[in-house]
Protein backbone atom coordinates (compact mmCIF):
# COMPACT_ATOMS: atom_id res chain seq x y z
CA UNK A 1 0.00 0.00 0.00
CA UNK A 2 3.17 2.35 1.34
CA UNK A 3 4.75 1.49 -2.14
CA UNK A 4 1.48 2.12 -4.31
CA UNK A 5 1.35 5.60 -2.69
CA UNK A 6 4.70 6.67 -3.12
CA UNK A 7 4.71 5.44 -6.95
CA UNK A 8 1.31 7.65 -7.61
CA UNK A 9 3.38 10.52 -5.87
CA UNK A 10 6.25 10.62 -8.30
CA UNK A 11 3.67 10.55 -11.40
CA UNK A 12 1.91 13.15 -9.55
CA UNK A 13 4.57 15.74 -9.78
CA UNK A 14 4.15 16.01 -13.33
CA UNK A 15 1.90 18.52 -14.85
CA UNK A 16 -1.28 18.44 -12.98
CA UNK A 17 -3.56 19.06 -16.02
CA UNK A 18 -2.26 16.06 -17.82
CA UNK A 19 -2.99 14.21 -14.56
CA UNK A 20 -6.73 15.55 -14.76
CA UNK A 21 -7.64 13.78 -17.65
CA UNK A 22 -9.75 10.64 -16.81
CA UNK A 23 -9.29 7.30 -19.15
CA UNK A 24 -11.61 7.37 -20.85
CA UNK A 25 -10.95 10.93 -22.30
CA UNK A 26 -7.36 9.62 -22.90
CA UNK A 27 -8.62 7.00 -24.78
CA UNK A 28 -11.01 8.98 -26.89
CA UNK A 29 -7.84 11.10 -27.81
CA UNK A 30 -6.05 8.10 -28.87
CA UNK A 31 -8.87 7.10 -30.74
CA UNK A 32 -9.16 10.48 -32.77
CA UNK A 33 -5.68 10.76 -33.61
CA UNK A 34 -5.50 7.31 -35.10
CA UNK A 35 -8.84 8.42 -37.27
CA UNK A 36 -6.81 11.52 -38.34
CA UNK A 37 -3.61 9.54 -39.03
CA UNK A 38 -5.91 6.92 -41.05
CA UNK A 39 -7.52 9.91 -43.08
CA UNK A 40 -4.07 11.72 -43.45
CA UNK A 41 -3.10 7.95 -44.85
CA UNK A 42 -6.35 8.00 -47.10
CA UNK A 43 -5.25 11.35 -48.22
CA UNK A 44 -1.35 10.72 -49.23
CA UNK A 45 -1.30 9.05 -52.72
CA UNK A 46 0.90 6.49 -51.91
CA UNK A 47 -1.21 4.94 -49.47
CA UNK A 48 -4.56 5.87 -50.55
CA UNK A 49 -4.89 3.06 -52.52
CA UNK A 50 -3.59 0.88 -48.68
CA UNK A 51 -5.85 2.71 -46.51
CA UNK A 52 -9.76 4.13 -47.82
CA UNK A 53 -11.02 6.28 -45.78
CA UNK A 54 -13.06 5.40 -42.52
CA UNK A 55 -16.60 5.82 -44.52
CA UNK A 56 -15.60 3.59 -47.36
CA UNK A 57 -14.58 0.93 -45.06
CA UNK A 58 -17.30 1.57 -42.94
CA UNK A 59 -19.57 0.83 -46.12
CA UNK A 60 -17.51 -2.33 -46.90
CA UNK A 61 -19.49 -4.04 -44.08
CA UNK A 62 -22.53 -3.69 -45.76
CA UNK A 63 -21.02 -4.98 -48.62
CA UNK A 64 -19.71 -8.15 -47.04
CA UNK A 65 -22.65 -8.81 -45.13
CA UNK A 66 -24.81 -8.42 -48.38
CA UNK A 67 -22.13 -10.72 -49.54
CA UNK A 68 -23.67 -12.92 -46.56
CA UNK A 69 -20.16 -14.00 -45.34
CA UNK A 70 -19.39 -11.10 -42.80
CA UNK A 71 -20.98 -13.04 -39.94
CA UNK A 72 -20.04 -16.65 -40.88
CA UNK A 73 -16.53 -15.38 -41.08
CA UNK A 74 -16.38 -13.84 -38.04
CA UNK A 75 -18.29 -16.82 -36.36
CA UNK A 76 -15.81 -19.56 -38.00
CA UNK A 77 -12.85 -17.64 -37.06
CA UNK A 78 -13.86 -17.26 -33.30
CA UNK A 79 -14.75 -20.94 -33.47
CA UNK A 80 -11.27 -22.13 -34.45
CA UNK A 81 -10.02 -19.73 -32.53
CA UNK A 82 -11.62 -20.40 -29.38
CA UNK A 83 -11.58 -24.64 -30.16
CA UNK A 84 -7.87 -24.21 -30.80
CA UNK A 85 -6.95 -21.90 -27.90
CA UNK A 86 -9.07 -24.21 -25.51
CA UNK A 87 -6.94 -27.40 -26.18
CA UNK A 88 -3.87 -25.94 -26.48
CA UNK A 89 -4.46 -25.26 -22.77
CA UNK A 90 -6.16 -28.19 -21.87
CA UNK A 91 -2.72 -29.85 -23.02
CA UNK A 92 -0.71 -27.17 -21.97
CA UNK A 93 -1.42 -27.17 -18.31
CA UNK A 94 -0.82 -31.01 -17.21
CA UNK A 95 2.39 -30.65 -19.79
CA UNK A 96 3.66 -27.72 -17.67
CA UNK A 97 2.89 -29.27 -14.47
CA UNK A 98 4.73 -32.54 -15.00
CA UNK A 99 7.64 -31.07 -16.63
CA UNK A 100 7.61 -28.93 -13.31
CA UNK A 101 8.04 -31.98 -11.38
CA UNK A 102 9.25 -34.36 -13.19
CA UNK A 103 13.25 -33.50 -13.98
CA UNK A 104 13.44 -36.78 -17.01
CA UNK A 105 9.94 -35.10 -18.56
CA UNK A 106 11.25 -31.47 -18.20
CA UNK A 107 14.87 -32.38 -19.93
CA UNK A 108 12.69 -34.08 -22.61
CA UNK A 109 10.15 -32.00 -23.89
CA UNK A 110 11.39 -28.12 -23.07
CA UNK A 111 14.22 -28.23 -26.00
CA UNK A 112 11.07 -29.20 -28.59
CA UNK A 113 9.37 -27.04 -27.53
CA UNK A 114 12.19 -24.20 -27.58
CA UNK A 115 12.45 -25.67 -30.99
CA UNK A 116 9.27 -25.60 -32.52
CA UNK A 117 8.29 -22.36 -30.69
CA UNK A 118 10.44 -20.04 -33.12
CA UNK A 119 9.32 -21.68 -36.42
CA UNK A 120 6.64 -19.69 -38.13
CA UNK A 121 3.45 -21.57 -37.83
CA UNK A 122 3.00 -20.82 -41.81
CA UNK A 123 5.59 -23.19 -42.26
CA UNK A 124 4.22 -26.35 -41.13
CA UNK A 125 0.76 -25.69 -42.54
CA UNK A 126 0.78 -27.49 -45.61
CA UNK A 127 2.34 -30.79 -43.62
CA UNK A 128 -0.80 -30.47 -41.33
CA UNK A 129 -3.13 -29.93 -44.61
CA UNK A 130 -1.38 -33.40 -45.95
CA UNK A 131 -2.29 -35.28 -42.96
CA UNK A 132 -5.75 -33.67 -41.59
CA UNK A 133 -7.02 -32.68 -44.87
CA UNK A 134 -8.45 -29.46 -44.91
CA UNK A 135 -11.37 -27.78 -43.87
CA UNK A 136 -12.06 -27.38 -39.86
CA UNK A 137 -9.78 -29.54 -38.04
CA UNK A 138 -6.47 -28.14 -39.60
CA UNK A 139 -7.51 -25.05 -38.40
CA UNK A 140 -8.18 -25.98 -34.81
CA UNK A 141 -4.67 -28.33 -34.65
CA UNK A 142 -2.62 -25.20 -36.05
CA UNK A 143 -3.81 -22.90 -33.67
CA UNK A 144 -3.60 -25.73 -31.00
CA UNK A 145 -0.36 -26.27 -31.44
CA UNK A 146 0.88 -22.35 -31.15
CA UNK A 147 -0.74 -22.01 -27.98
CA UNK A 148 0.09 -25.04 -26.70
CA UNK A 149 3.85 -24.17 -27.18
CA UNK A 150 3.49 -20.24 -25.55
CA UNK A 151 1.08 -21.33 -22.84
CA UNK A 152 3.19 -24.41 -21.74
CA UNK A 153 5.95 -22.76 -21.19
CA UNK A 154 4.87 -19.80 -19.66
CA UNK A 155 3.10 -21.92 -17.26
CA UNK A 156 5.82 -24.41 -16.40
CA UNK A 157 8.03 -21.55 -15.67
CA UNK A 158 5.28 -19.80 -13.03
CA UNK A 159 5.43 -23.42 -11.52
CA UNK A 160 8.92 -24.23 -11.08
CA UNK A 161 9.50 -20.33 -9.99
CA UNK A 162 6.74 -21.29 -6.82
CA UNK A 163 8.35 -19.92 -3.80
CA UNK A 164 9.30 -22.67 -1.93
CA UNK A 165 9.18 -21.16 1.45
CA UNK A 166 5.27 -21.33 1.05
CA UNK A 167 5.83 -25.01 0.49
CA UNK A 168 7.79 -25.18 3.60
CA UNK A 169 5.48 -23.16 5.38
CA UNK A 170 2.63 -25.45 4.35
CA UNK A 171 4.33 -28.20 5.60
CA UNK A 172 5.41 -27.63 8.61
CA UNK A 173 1.65 -26.33 9.65
CA UNK A 174 0.74 -29.86 8.58
CA UNK A 175 0.06 -29.80 5.35
CA UNK A 176 0.49 -33.16 2.79
CA UNK A 177 1.63 -33.87 -0.60
CA UNK A 178 -2.38 -33.13 -1.28
CA UNK A 179 -2.66 -30.08 0.88
CA UNK A 180 0.33 -28.93 -0.78
CA UNK A 181 -0.98 -29.30 -4.27
CA UNK A 182 -4.32 -28.30 -4.06
CA UNK A 183 -3.47 -25.51 -1.37
CA UNK A 184 -0.29 -24.13 -2.36
CA UNK A 185 0.42 -24.66 -6.05
CA UNK A 186 -2.79 -24.08 -7.56
CA UNK A 187 -3.18 -21.16 -6.23
CA UNK A 188 0.22 -20.07 -6.30
CA UNK A 189 0.37 -20.71 -10.38
CA UNK A 190 -3.27 -19.08 -11.04
CA UNK A 191 -0.91 -15.65 -11.85
CA UNK A 192 1.29 -17.65 -14.45
CA UNK A 193 -1.82 -19.67 -15.82
CA UNK A 194 -3.45 -16.26 -16.17
CA UNK A 195 -0.63 -14.63 -18.41
CA UNK A 196 -0.35 -18.11 -20.29
CA UNK A 197 -4.24 -17.32 -20.73
CA UNK A 198 -3.16 -13.72 -22.69
CA UNK A 199 -0.27 -14.48 -24.46
CA UNK A 200 -2.07 -18.04 -25.70
CA UNK A 201 -5.17 -15.77 -26.68
CA UNK A 202 -2.84 -13.65 -28.30
CA UNK A 203 -1.03 -16.12 -30.53
CA UNK A 204 -4.63 -17.68 -31.06
CA UNK A 205 -5.22 -14.82 -33.41
CA UNK A 206 -1.97 -13.51 -34.63
CA UNK A 207 -1.94 -17.62 -35.94
CA UNK A 208 -5.07 -17.04 -37.60
CA UNK A 209 -4.00 -16.19 -41.33
CA UNK A 210 -1.81 -19.31 -41.01
CA UNK A 211 -4.52 -21.49 -39.11
CA UNK A 212 -6.86 -20.12 -41.83
CA UNK A 213 -4.86 -21.01 -45.02
CA UNK A 214 -5.54 -24.35 -44.40
CA UNK A 215 -8.19 -24.25 -47.40
CA UNK A 216 -10.99 -22.97 -44.99
CA UNK A 217 -14.41 -21.99 -46.33
CA UNK A 218 -14.99 -19.13 -44.67
CA UNK A 219 -12.94 -16.95 -41.14
CA UNK A 220 -11.17 -13.33 -41.31
CA UNK A 221 -7.83 -15.07 -42.24
CA UNK A 222 -9.22 -17.03 -45.08
CA UNK A 223 -11.34 -13.78 -46.64
CA UNK A 224 -8.28 -11.23 -46.17
CA UNK A 225 -6.04 -13.80 -48.48
CA UNK A 226 -9.47 -14.08 -50.82
CA UNK A 227 -9.79 -10.43 -50.78
CA UNK A 228 -6.21 -10.12 -51.70
CA UNK A 229 -6.75 -11.71 -55.13
CA UNK A 230 -9.06 -9.08 -56.18
CA UNK A 231 -7.45 -5.98 -54.72
CA UNK A 232 -10.26 -4.99 -52.48
CA UNK A 233 -8.97 -2.66 -49.85
CA UNK A 234 -11.78 -1.55 -48.17
CA UNK A 235 -13.07 -5.21 -46.51
CA UNK A 236 -9.10 -6.01 -45.99
CA UNK A 237 -8.48 -3.13 -43.80
CA UNK A 238 -12.29 -3.93 -42.58
CA UNK A 239 -11.08 -7.16 -41.53
CA UNK A 240 -7.82 -6.45 -40.25
CA UNK A 241 -9.87 -4.28 -37.79
CA UNK A 242 -12.06 -6.89 -37.07
CA UNK A 243 -9.52 -8.43 -35.59
CA UNK A 244 -7.91 -5.95 -33.68
CA UNK A 245 -11.49 -5.68 -32.07
CA UNK A 246 -11.63 -9.27 -30.86
CA UNK A 247 -8.47 -8.83 -29.61
CA UNK A 248 -8.72 -6.10 -27.22
CA UNK A 249 -11.93 -7.18 -26.43
CA UNK A 250 -10.62 -11.23 -25.42
CA UNK A 251 -7.48 -9.23 -23.65
CA UNK A 252 -10.30 -7.13 -21.63
CA UNK A 253 -11.98 -9.89 -20.84
CA UNK A 254 -9.03 -11.57 -19.28
CA UNK A 255 -8.34 -8.89 -17.35
CA UNK A 256 -11.19 -8.80 -15.49
CA UNK A 257 -11.25 -12.66 -14.67
CA UNK A 258 -7.14 -12.02 -13.39
CA UNK A 259 -8.17 -8.82 -11.31
CA UNK A 260 -10.92 -11.38 -9.66
CA UNK A 261 -8.85 -14.38 -9.76
CA UNK A 262 -5.08 -12.68 -8.27
CA UNK A 263 -6.01 -9.17 -7.20
CA UNK A 264 -4.06 -10.63 -4.46
CA UNK A 265 -0.67 -10.31 -5.84
CA UNK A 266 2.01 -7.85 -4.73
CA UNK A 267 2.20 -6.40 -8.00
CA UNK A 268 -0.30 -6.63 -10.46
CA UNK A 269 1.03 -3.76 -13.46
CA UNK A 270 1.53 -5.61 -16.32
CA UNK B 1 16.60 -23.19 36.59
CA UNK B 2 15.53 -21.77 39.61
CA UNK B 3 15.67 -25.52 40.84
CA UNK B 4 12.50 -25.95 39.67
CA UNK B 5 12.41 -29.82 38.09
CA UNK B 6 11.08 -29.26 34.02
CA UNK B 7 10.72 -31.69 30.85
CA UNK B 8 12.91 -31.94 28.45
CA UNK B 9 10.71 -30.26 24.95
CA UNK B 10 13.54 -31.03 22.67
CA UNK B 11 16.00 -33.22 22.50
CA UNK B 12 18.73 -32.35 20.33
CA UNK B 13 20.88 -35.48 20.50
CA UNK B 14 25.11 -35.67 18.56
CA UNK B 15 23.37 -34.30 15.62
CA UNK B 16 25.83 -33.91 12.03
CA UNK B 17 24.74 -32.65 8.95
CA UNK B 18 27.07 -32.87 6.16
CA UNK B 19 26.87 -31.31 2.49
CA UNK B 20 27.40 -32.66 -0.44
CA UNK B 21 29.23 -29.28 -2.11
CA UNK B 22 31.17 -29.17 -5.31
CA UNK B 23 34.71 -28.91 -3.58
CA UNK B 24 33.45 -32.12 -1.44
CA UNK B 25 32.33 -32.67 1.61
CA UNK B 26 30.93 -29.57 4.14
CA UNK B 27 30.01 -29.85 7.67
CA UNK B 28 27.66 -27.76 9.07
CA UNK B 29 26.89 -29.28 12.04
CA UNK B 30 29.45 -31.22 13.90
CA UNK B 31 27.40 -32.60 16.61
CA UNK B 32 25.33 -30.84 18.56
CA UNK B 33 23.75 -31.49 21.44
CA UNK B 34 21.20 -29.83 23.70
CA UNK B 35 18.33 -29.68 25.29
CA UNK B 36 15.44 -27.16 25.47
CA UNK B 37 13.39 -27.31 28.47
CA UNK B 38 9.41 -26.92 29.05
CA UNK B 39 8.45 -23.21 28.79
CA UNK B 40 11.79 -22.27 27.59
CA UNK B 41 13.17 -19.78 25.52
CA UNK B 42 16.45 -20.45 24.37
CA UNK B 43 17.91 -17.93 21.34
CA UNK B 44 20.87 -19.03 19.42
CA UNK B 45 23.65 -16.44 18.19
CA UNK B 46 26.03 -17.32 15.44
CA UNK B 47 27.61 -15.54 12.70
CA UNK B 48 26.94 -16.55 9.56
CA UNK B 49 27.00 -20.09 7.85
CA UNK B 50 27.60 -21.24 11.79
CA UNK B 51 24.57 -23.70 10.69
CA UNK B 52 22.14 -22.24 13.18
CA UNK B 53 19.19 -22.20 10.02
CA UNK B 54 20.48 -26.14 9.28
CA UNK B 55 19.82 -26.68 13.30
CA UNK B 56 16.50 -24.98 12.89
CA UNK B 57 15.24 -26.81 9.98
CA UNK B 58 16.52 -30.12 11.15
CA UNK B 59 14.85 -29.53 14.19
CA UNK B 60 11.35 -28.56 12.29
CA UNK B 61 11.67 -31.38 10.56
CA UNK B 62 12.44 -29.42 6.68
CA UNK B 63 15.66 -30.93 6.65
CA UNK B 64 17.44 -34.60 7.87
CA UNK B 65 20.63 -34.97 10.03
CA UNK B 66 23.37 -36.63 8.55
CA UNK B 67 23.63 -38.81 11.85
CA UNK B 68 22.32 -37.95 15.09
CA UNK B 69 18.76 -37.36 16.66
CA UNK B 70 15.86 -35.07 17.48
CA UNK B 71 13.49 -35.99 19.78
CA UNK B 72 10.45 -33.93 20.36
CA UNK B 73 8.33 -34.59 23.45
CA UNK B 74 9.95 -37.68 23.90
CA UNK B 75 8.98 -39.03 20.27
CA UNK B 76 12.13 -39.12 17.55
CA UNK B 77 11.60 -36.09 14.84
CA UNK B 78 10.90 -37.57 11.52
CA UNK B 79 9.66 -35.14 9.28
CA UNK B 80 7.48 -31.95 9.88
CA UNK B 81 4.41 -32.15 12.37
CA UNK B 82 2.50 -29.61 13.74
CA UNK B 83 3.87 -29.89 17.08
CA UNK B 84 6.76 -27.63 15.93
CA UNK B 85 5.92 -24.73 14.73
CA UNK B 86 8.04 -22.50 12.54
CA UNK B 87 8.47 -18.67 11.85
CA UNK B 88 10.42 -17.78 8.62
CA UNK B 89 12.30 -14.84 8.27
CA UNK B 90 10.50 -13.76 4.92
CA UNK B 91 7.26 -14.27 6.53
CA UNK B 92 6.06 -17.12 4.10
CA UNK B 93 2.00 -15.83 4.29
CA UNK B 94 -0.36 -17.60 1.56
CA UNK B 95 -0.92 -14.51 -0.92
CA UNK B 96 -3.71 -15.36 -2.02
CA UNK B 97 -5.48 -15.66 1.19
CA UNK B 98 -6.84 -13.07 3.55
CA UNK B 99 -5.24 -12.48 7.67
CA UNK B 100 -7.63 -14.63 8.83
CA UNK B 101 -7.72 -17.56 6.42
CA UNK B 102 -3.57 -17.36 6.31
CA UNK B 103 -4.05 -18.16 10.43
CA UNK B 104 -6.80 -20.74 9.89
CA UNK B 105 -4.65 -22.88 7.29
CA UNK B 106 -3.19 -25.32 9.71
CA UNK B 107 -6.33 -25.62 11.58
CA UNK B 108 -8.30 -26.24 8.60
CA UNK B 109 -5.65 -29.13 7.69
CA UNK B 110 -5.81 -30.47 11.30
CA UNK B 111 -9.64 -30.77 10.39
CA UNK B 112 -11.17 -27.98 12.90
CA UNK B 113 -14.47 -27.14 12.26
CA UNK B 114 -15.49 -24.47 10.83
CA UNK B 115 -16.48 -22.17 13.69
CA UNK B 116 -13.85 -23.48 15.76
CA UNK B 117 -10.98 -22.67 13.41
CA UNK B 118 -12.74 -19.06 12.93
CA UNK B 119 -12.57 -18.60 16.93
CA UNK B 120 -9.24 -19.89 17.21
CA UNK B 121 -8.09 -17.80 14.31
CA UNK B 122 -9.71 -14.36 15.89
CA UNK B 123 -8.18 -15.13 18.85
CA UNK B 124 -4.83 -15.37 17.96
CA UNK B 125 -5.11 -12.45 15.64
CA UNK B 126 -6.27 -10.43 18.52
CA UNK B 127 -3.46 -11.61 20.19
CA UNK B 128 -1.38 -9.95 17.93
CA UNK B 129 -3.18 -6.71 17.47
CA UNK B 130 -4.58 -7.37 13.89
CA UNK B 131 -8.04 -7.98 14.78
CA UNK B 132 -8.93 -4.93 12.05
CA UNK B 133 -6.80 -6.40 9.64
CA UNK B 134 -8.39 -10.31 9.66
CA UNK B 135 -9.71 -9.52 5.91
CA UNK B 136 -7.18 -8.07 4.32
CA UNK B 137 -4.84 -9.59 2.03
CA UNK B 138 -0.58 -9.71 2.60
CA UNK B 139 -0.18 -7.59 0.28
CA UNK B 140 -1.69 -4.74 2.29
CA UNK B 141 0.33 -5.34 4.98
CA UNK B 142 3.66 -3.39 6.08
CA UNK B 143 7.21 -6.15 6.78
CA UNK B 144 5.38 -5.72 11.03
CA UNK B 145 2.56 -6.53 10.47
CA UNK B 146 3.08 -9.70 8.31
CA UNK B 147 5.32 -10.92 10.57
CA UNK B 148 2.72 -10.75 13.49
CA UNK B 149 0.30 -13.23 11.38
CA UNK B 150 2.69 -15.38 10.96
CA UNK B 151 3.41 -15.47 14.54
CA UNK B 152 -0.47 -15.89 14.97
CA UNK B 153 -1.00 -18.48 12.23
CA UNK B 154 2.29 -20.16 14.18
CA UNK B 155 0.83 -19.99 17.43
CA UNK B 156 -2.88 -21.13 16.35
CA UNK B 157 -2.18 -24.68 15.34
CA UNK B 158 -0.55 -24.72 18.97
CA UNK B 159 2.64 -26.57 18.57
CA UNK B 160 4.86 -28.02 21.64
CA UNK B 161 7.47 -25.81 20.62
CA UNK B 162 7.88 -22.25 18.13
CA UNK B 163 11.16 -22.63 15.92
CA UNK B 164 11.63 -18.90 14.59
CA UNK B 165 14.39 -18.10 12.46
CA UNK B 166 15.56 -15.00 12.48
CA UNK B 167 12.63 -13.81 12.18
CA UNK B 168 12.57 -10.14 12.29
CA UNK B 169 15.80 -9.66 10.73
CA UNK B 170 13.80 -8.27 7.22
CA UNK B 171 12.15 -5.64 9.66
CA UNK B 172 13.71 -1.95 10.34
CA UNK B 173 15.48 -1.41 13.66
CA UNK B 174 12.06 -0.03 15.17
CA UNK B 175 9.36 -2.50 14.12
CA UNK B 176 11.82 -5.09 15.58
CA UNK B 177 11.99 -3.95 18.75
CA UNK B 178 8.28 -3.22 19.06
CA UNK B 179 8.15 -7.04 17.68
CA UNK B 180 10.41 -8.17 19.92
CA UNK B 181 8.59 -6.48 23.52
CA UNK B 182 5.19 -8.25 21.73
CA UNK B 183 6.68 -11.28 21.90
CA UNK B 184 8.24 -10.57 25.64
CA UNK B 185 4.29 -10.16 26.60
CA UNK B 186 3.47 -12.98 24.20
CA UNK B 187 5.87 -15.17 25.83
CA UNK B 188 5.65 -14.23 29.25
CA UNK B 189 1.73 -15.11 29.01
CA UNK B 190 2.44 -18.49 27.31
CA UNK B 191 5.47 -19.45 27.78
CA UNK B 192 5.25 -21.67 24.73
CA UNK B 193 8.94 -23.09 24.74
CA UNK B 194 10.61 -20.90 22.14
CA UNK B 195 13.95 -21.78 20.10
CA UNK B 196 15.11 -18.19 18.30
CA UNK B 197 17.57 -17.73 15.83
CA UNK B 198 19.36 -14.53 15.46
CA UNK B 199 22.47 -12.73 14.20
CA UNK B 200 21.65 -10.05 17.01
CA UNK B 201 23.21 -10.06 20.26
CA UNK B 202 20.70 -7.65 21.76
CA UNK B 203 17.75 -9.31 20.79
CA UNK B 204 19.00 -13.48 21.99
CA UNK B 205 19.60 -11.66 25.15
CA UNK B 206 16.59 -9.44 25.74
CA UNK B 207 14.05 -12.38 24.95
CA UNK B 208 15.96 -15.37 26.37
CA UNK B 209 16.54 -17.47 29.50
CA UNK B 210 19.52 -19.05 27.75
CA UNK B 211 21.77 -17.63 24.69
CA UNK B 212 23.28 -20.83 22.81
CA UNK B 213 26.59 -19.01 21.13
CA UNK B 214 27.75 -21.10 17.64
CA UNK B 215 30.61 -21.56 16.15
CA UNK B 216 31.13 -21.65 12.83
CA UNK B 217 33.26 -24.43 10.16
CA UNK B 218 31.75 -26.69 11.35
CA UNK B 219 29.36 -25.09 13.50
CA UNK B 220 29.14 -26.47 17.04
CA UNK B 221 27.77 -25.33 20.39
CA UNK B 222 30.89 -23.05 21.78
CA UNK B 223 29.11 -21.60 24.63
CA UNK B 224 25.38 -21.59 26.65
CA UNK B 225 25.19 -18.91 28.41
CA UNK B 226 22.25 -18.36 31.29
CA UNK B 227 20.36 -15.09 31.08
CA UNK B 228 19.46 -14.16 34.79
CA UNK B 229 17.09 -11.61 34.39
CA UNK B 230 13.95 -11.40 35.89
CA UNK B 231 10.58 -11.14 33.37
CA UNK B 232 8.82 -9.36 32.76
CA UNK B 233 11.76 -7.38 30.62
CA UNK B 234 11.56 -4.49 28.54
CA UNK B 235 13.35 -2.11 26.43
CA UNK B 236 14.65 -0.43 30.52
CA UNK B 237 15.96 -4.03 30.78
CA UNK B 238 18.90 -3.21 28.42
CA UNK B 239 20.08 -0.69 31.03
CA UNK B 240 20.95 -3.02 33.53
CA UNK B 241 24.34 -3.79 34.33
CA UNK B 242 23.69 -7.35 34.14
CA UNK B 243 22.56 -6.85 31.06
CA UNK B 244 25.57 -4.69 29.74
CA UNK B 245 27.80 -7.49 30.61
CA UNK B 246 25.93 -10.55 29.76
CA UNK B 247 26.07 -8.53 26.14
CA UNK B 248 29.82 -7.45 26.25
CA UNK B 249 30.95 -11.13 26.84
CA UNK B 250 28.33 -12.52 24.68
CA UNK B 251 29.37 -9.90 21.91
CA UNK B 252 32.95 -10.67 22.28
CA UNK B 253 32.61 -14.23 21.74
CA UNK B 254 30.69 -13.83 18.78
CA UNK B 255 32.82 -11.37 17.12
CA UNK B 256 35.53 -13.69 17.91
CA UNK B 257 33.69 -16.41 15.87
CA UNK B 258 33.21 -13.58 12.87
CA UNK B 259 36.67 -13.08 12.77
CA UNK B 260 37.59 -16.74 12.60
CA UNK B 261 35.10 -16.91 9.36
CA UNK B 262 36.52 -14.47 7.70
CA UNK B 263 40.13 -15.71 7.95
Amino acid sequence: MKTNNDSKAIKDNGVSLINRIPRWLWLLFSLGTAVLLWTLLSINPNTARSFPNIIVVGDAIITMISRGVFFKDIISSLISVGAGFALGFIIALPVAVLMAWYKPVRNIIEPWIQFIRNIPPLAYVPLVVISAGVGRKPQIIVITIATFLTMAITIYQGVVNIDTTLIKAARVLGAKDRDIFLKVIVPASLPFIMTAVRLGSSVALTTLIAAESTGASAGLGMRIRALNNSFESAPMLLYIIIIGMIGMIIEKIIKVLERRLTGWQEKREM
Amino acid sequence: MAGKERNVKVRIDNVVKKFNTRKGEMIALNGVNLDIMENEFVSVVGPSGCGKSTLLNIIAGLSEATSGKVYCDGREVKGTGIDRGVVFQQYALFPWLTVKKNVEFGLEIKGMGKEEASETAMKYIKMVDLEDFANHYPKELSGGMKQRVAIARAYAVNPSVLLMDEPFGALDAQTRTQLQVELLHTWEKEKKTCFFITHDVDEAIILAQRVVIMSARPGRIKEIIDVNIPYPRNQETKLLQDYIEIKNYIWKQVYQEYLEVRK
